[in-house]
């Protein structure tokens, strides 16, 4: 706690853990909740101001390094852009949308992410969803906002097979705590 | 367990991914109404042995309500619907009406 004062921190502060798999807090993530009409000309052309991305598909990502748009629900979209550029991007945002019936508010420090990379990462996810995440079921680029044990979450898959997480903050360390166990030593089921 | 399938976000969502919302298709009755239908609405619920038509919501996914038609003997679902109607649509009725000939549910058969 050298600078209590301004520096922000995410929930885990990059804690990490290595078992069959390693799982990671990823840091602070710039996130903005969009509400609207996704099917909007105006919409589409500010999601692609803000992250780089179209408007995606019935449970698809369109993600580029830490800048993406991830569908969340039919009217809601959930917009990934660097931290320290969220208060900007937002603002920008909120210029593009002004008449339309939208909102956008920023979470970043409202949700926690985490990646499940290096090993059965499919399977470490599938002891903790009720989601079907065998091959072919589920591939890269599909998001899945779920239950993870107890809490809600949304996981997707990248093109590396990694995963990623998405939680509140104030479940971060049950979330982590989750993963971790899911991926201990010795752990492997071996079902895909 | 019960696996339904979300008209929103397309995925067969487990029971435990879901919110159960009671009976669906409800009218309210409000201001203009008297206490006999007011208090139908209040509390008068179908309780069937068979065809049922309930109200679900997708909690730990896209978060929308959705109608469900299923069989409350077997736990059979014969199908989902979004929530924007008054009633089933003849594509359900017509699932239903494959599986139980005859069958009613209130005004609905």
């Amino acid at each position: 706690m050298s600078d209590p004062v301004s520096a922000p921190v995410s929930a885990m502060n990059h804690a990490s853990y290595v078992g069959i798999a390693r799982v990671e807090e990823t840091g602070l993530q710039g996130m903005i909740t969009l509400r609207g009409d996704l099917s909007s000309a105006t919409l589409g052309k500010a999601i692609k101001a803000a992250t780089g991305q179209g408007v995606p598909d019935v449970r698809r990502v369109a993600v580029d390094g830490d800048s993406g748009a991830c569908w969340m629900s039919p009217d809601e979209l959930l917009l990934l852009v660097p931290y320290a550029e969220v208060e900007a991007k937002l603002a920008a945002l909120n210029e593009t949308l002004k008449g339309e019936h939208a909102l956008a508010v920023n979470v970043s420090d409202a949700r926690a992410v985490f990646r499940v990379s290096n090993g059965p990462a499919r399977e470490v996810m599938a002891k903790l969803a009720p989601v079907d995440l065998s091959p072919g079921a589920f591939e890269p680029g599909e998001i899945r906002r779920t239950r993870l044990a107890q809490v809600a979450g949304a996981i997707w898959m990248e093109e590396d097979g990694a995963f990623r997480v998405i939680c509140f903050r104030s479940v971060a360390d049950y979330v982590f705590k989750l993963l971790s166990v899911a991926a201990q030593p010795g752990s492997e089921v071996g079902v895909f | 367990m019960l696996t339904l399938h979300c008209p929103y976000c397309g995925v067969n969502a487990d029971e435990t991914e879901l919110d159960a919302g009671g009976e669906a298709h409800i009218k309210r009755h409000g201001p203009g109404s008297d206490d006999n239908q007011f208090h139908d609405y209040l509390f008068t619920r179908e309780n069937p042995k068979g065809v049922h038509l309930e109200r679900w919501r997708h909690a730990a996914g896209c978060g929308k309500w959705f109608h469900a038609a299923r069989c409350t003997a077997t736990l059979e679902v014969f199908g989902t619907y979004p929530a924007q109607v008054y009633e089933p649509p003849q594509d359900i009725k017509d699932a239903i009406s494959a599986k139980r000939p005859g069958w009613s549910w209130r005004e609905f058969e």
